[in-house]
This record gives structure tokens, sequence and C-alpha cells, in this order.
């Protein structure tokens, strides 16, 4: 089902999203992603995140599917030129991959292959811009697709956090302009921040989900502080969760940080989006502690 | 060796606003110049009164010589509404950073040819990408200036400013953005979609 159709009727919508194994392996993750994130509207699979090279996005987003989920196909410009990526659209769909997230990609030197050639041959506009002549019956090169046309909820992302906000927003804009029909944002841990940059981004009309994390413990939010952009946890969370190792580590206070977020928020969008890195079964009790 | 070759007309018209002051750029041995079709736009400007100045230079890529080509242009520059530049992308660039407040239009696209680059000792650089971006970039070049040489705006990976990849240097889009505020020209990124054009190579030969 396309995430647009849940928009469309008003709801809250929940994502969550799942990173495949190093390996072939799938029947783990499936199972998981069943057990806690069957609820939901939508499952993102990420592509290769952090330049790391895993399974990939798409035949982790056809297992998903046939286990009854609704997969959000993640899609980065990293790895593949214009030709690649145009047969990768054509062949999710031809899966009945209903959702599709378009990304420019974190460049390789950030991942476990430096060495790798960075491709970006598109970029995350020129992608949505791509899907979209696809959906319209033609390739990049002006080709006629032979057939029905594929169709995607077409979703993107932005940062609200980030200290270059008003760039990000110039950005969404031409993501919009090019096709995008939803937004997922980076993780956020300050509302005040989000509520400021939502306050903007009202103006393009298009649906956004709020990015959420759930805190580990200290040591993770200062790693991220220091080195993911648009992230930044502030000293009062961070001495939350260094107060009681114990409930961090059990998840607790993490939950609660990320239900918190959320209720701040939820006012001012349209959606969550849960990226719970590697705690997928903390996200119903984020959830119902948020009170959704 | 490069090649720049002048925009369309179409594209020319839609960036000369105004009173126009033209530097063209005759500089070093690896470029070769539209002479001609410079002459020829030139001509065509000036009978229609819009021609505010005209300096025809070398080396205009190193500041210095720069500056001291231009003193005695200086009010004409002043006045002018639109200096348009006739060079290689590294040219264009340099002029820009000498008129932040100024509208400084590319009027060349940059070709690589086979053969040596020119060396240009300075911050600013082109990759001679055939199809000059600068006019929607503040005169700051996407390829050279962005570690993924994007072209429709910012990435998700710029922390307190820098770069994802390059932590000591600045991220390209910030520049350009900041840039565009300064002069007053974030409309120009309401742009259509840029898709690059890697074949551009086989354009010079046709
Ligand atoms: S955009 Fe950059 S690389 Fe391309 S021609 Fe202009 S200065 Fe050169
Ligand atoms: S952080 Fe800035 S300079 Fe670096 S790749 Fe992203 S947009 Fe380009």
């Amino acid at each position: 089902m396309k995430i647009t159709e849940s928009f469309a009727r008003g709801e809250f919508v929940v994502s969550a999203e799942v990173g495949p194994s190093k390996g072939v392996e799938t029947a783990s993750l499936v199972a998981e992603a069943k057990e806690y994130l069957s609820n939901i509207t939508a499952v993102n699979v990420t592509d290769c995140q952090s330049s790391v090279m895993r399974l990939g996005s798409l035949a982790t987003c056809i297992k998903l599917r046939e286990a009854g989920l609704n997969p959000i196909y993640q899609l980065t410009c990293r790895d593949r030129n214009r030709i690649a990526l145009q047969s990768d659209i054509l062949s999710a769909a031809a899966f009945g991959i209903e959702n599709i997230l378009c990304l420019t990609g974190d460049h390789p030197t950030l991942g476990d292959h430096p060495q790798a050639k960075p491709v970006f041959d598109l970029d995350s506009v020129s992608l949505l811009y791509t899907v979209k002549k696809l959906e319209e019956g033609e390739d990049l090169g002006g080709n006629k697709l032979v057939g029905p046309a594929p169709s995607f909820a077409k979703g993107a992302v932005v940062s609200p956090c980030s200290d270059s906000v008003d760039a990000q927003l110039a950005k969404m804009e031409r993501k919009v302009r090019a096709g995008a029909q939803f937004f997922q944002t980076q993780a956020v841990f300050e509302p005040e921040k989000f509520i400021a940059f939502m306050e903007k981004a009202g103006q393009f009309g298009v649906p956004v989900q709020l990015g959420v994390i759930i805190p580990k413990n200290a040591g993770m939010c200062r790693y991220m502080n220091n080195n993911v952009a648009g992230v930044h946890v502030p000293d009062d969370m961070l001495a939350e969760l260094a107060a009681d190792k114990e409930r961090a580590k059990a998840g607790i206070t993490g939950v609660e940080i990320a239900a918190r977020v959320i209720k701040a928020c939820r006012p001012y969008c349209q959606g969550v989006h849960i990226m719970a890195l590697g705690w997928e079964a903390k996200v119903p009790e984020v959830l119902k502690l948020a009170g959704i | 060796m490069l090649i720049t070759r002048l925009k369309s007309a179409e594209t020319l018209e839609s960036l000369l606003k105004g009173q126009i002051f033209i530097i063209n750029c005759h500089g070093c041995r690896e470029v070769s110049f539209p002479t001609a079709e410079a002459e020829a736009l030139e001509k065509a400007l000036a009978e229609q009164g819009r021609v505010a100045g005209v300096i025809t230079t070398d080396y205009i890529c190193n500041p210095e010589n720069l500056s001291v080509r231009l003193e005695k242009h200086a009010d004409a520059i002043e006045a002018a509404d639109t200096v348009l530049v006739l060079s290689c992308g590294v040219g264009v660039q340099t002029v820009s950073a000498m008129f932040p407040g100024k509208r400084v239009c590319a009027g060349c696209d940059t070709y690589p040819l086979p053969g040596f680059q020119g060396v240009t000792p300075l911050e600013v650089d082109c990759r001679q990408c055939g199809e000059c971006y600068l006019n929607i970039t503040g005169g700051i070049c996407p390829i050279t200036a962005c570690s993924k040489s994007l072209v429709n705006g910012q990435c998700g990976g710029a922390k307190d400013g820098r770069c994802e990849v390059d932590h000591n240097m600045e991220c390209g889009w910030e520049r350009i953005y900041r840039r565009l505020a300064q002069v007053g020209r974030l409309d120009v990124l309401k742009c259509p979609v840029q898709i690059r054009n890697y074949a551009t190579d086989k354009n010079v030969g046709e």
C-alpha cells in the first residue's frame, strides 16, 4: 500500500527502519519485523546505510512484502548511475513495491569500503524527478517504456535540526518540486528546533514524519553529537541517560526520551519515523508511551 | 587543454540584466577562446546601448593580476548591473569572489580537451564540466567545491558547516547558499532540476 494513502486519510503515519545484515540471511530480520512492526504503516529498508556494504534494500523489501509488511524502498545515488537506478526502480515496481525513498547517500569514505568509487551521477532531487518521469512512461533518456508505467509513493529526507537549516529548506523545496510526496526527517532530540522548522516547511504542503532515534546510552549520543550531521542530543538528555546506567541499558530511559520527543512534536507533523538501530523490539513501547 | 564556448543566445539573454560590463579573458595558451562569437555578442549588445564597458585581458584567474587590470574600470563596473565574464570557470569564480555584491555571470561553458590542463595556483578550481553552473550557484563551482559534485543543493551530511567527507573543508553548498543569500539571488534555487551531462567531450566535436 502506498504510504500517501494513509496521509490522505489524515492518519498519523508511523514507520520504522530496518537495516539488512551483512550476509544473505533475512529470516531473523523478517521475523523481528513481523513481531514488532506489523501494526505500523510501513517499514523502511536502508540501502547500505552509512556506506557499509550489506544485503540489498530491494531484496529485503521483497522479503518483507512476502511476509505481509509494507516496505519503503530506500534508494541512494552513491553506488549506481542513472541506468542502474532506473533499472532498479522498475525492478521494485515489478515486485510490487509501492513506496520509495530517494536519497543522495553518504560518501563511500564514511563506510567500510572507503576505496570505492563515489558515483553520484544523480542526486536525491534528480532521482525523484527520474521516478516521476518513469511514472509518466518515459525514461531519463526520453525513451518510452513498454507496458504499464510504475507508480510509487515518493519520499525524501530533510534535516530539521541541521545547522544549515535554510539550505536544507531550499533543498526540501527543490525535492517537492521534483515530485516528493512525503518527508522523513533526520533524528530530532530538540522539539523546539523541529517546531520552528515545521513553521517554515508547512508552506510546501507535503506531509512530514518526525525522525526519532531511541537513545541507547550517553556514549552513543555523544558519538552522534560529534559525528552525525543534523543530530544533536542536548545536555539534559545526556545527563538523564548517564544518571542511571542500568535503566538506560534496559532501554527504559531511551524509550521515555523518544516518547517525550514524539509527544512534543506530534501536533506539528503528520507522522513519525523511528530509526531503532537494532532496538526494533522497543518500537511498540515507544508508541504506547507516546499515546499512539 | 580546455575550451570555452559561449552559452546559447537564449541562456545569455536570460542572464544579462541592464547595463553590462564585459570581461574577456584571452588568458593562457591552454584555453581556446570563442573570439568571433564574443565579438559578435559585444557588438549586438553595444547596438542595443547595453554595454557599460569592456576589458579584454588575460589571467583573470589571478586575483592580484585581475584587480590591477580592473582598477581603471572600477567606476564602470560599479555602475553596471551585470558583469559578464567570458572565460573558463576559474576566471568567473575569481571575478565573483572579487565582487560579492554584484551580479556576475558566466557567459561560457568550459570543456576539457586532451593535453595539458591550465594550472592555477588558487583555491578555486574548474573541472571543465561542460555545462557551467556558476550562474545558479552564486559563482562558486559546485563540481569542485562539493565533495559529491552535487548540482541540486546541499546533501544531509554537512555538520557545523563542514563537509561530511573532509571536516577541514567548508561545505561547498553552505558557501553557495550564503553567497546567494548575500547577493539576493536565492530565487535561482527555484531553477529546474539539474542533471549532469557526462557526454560533454562529445559535444565539443559536434
Ligand atoms: S561548474 Fe565548475 S567545473 Fe563546470 S565549467 Fe563551471 S567552474 Fe568549471
Ligand atoms: S556536505 Fe556539502 S560539500 Fe560535502 S558532499 Fe554534502 S553538500 Fe557537498
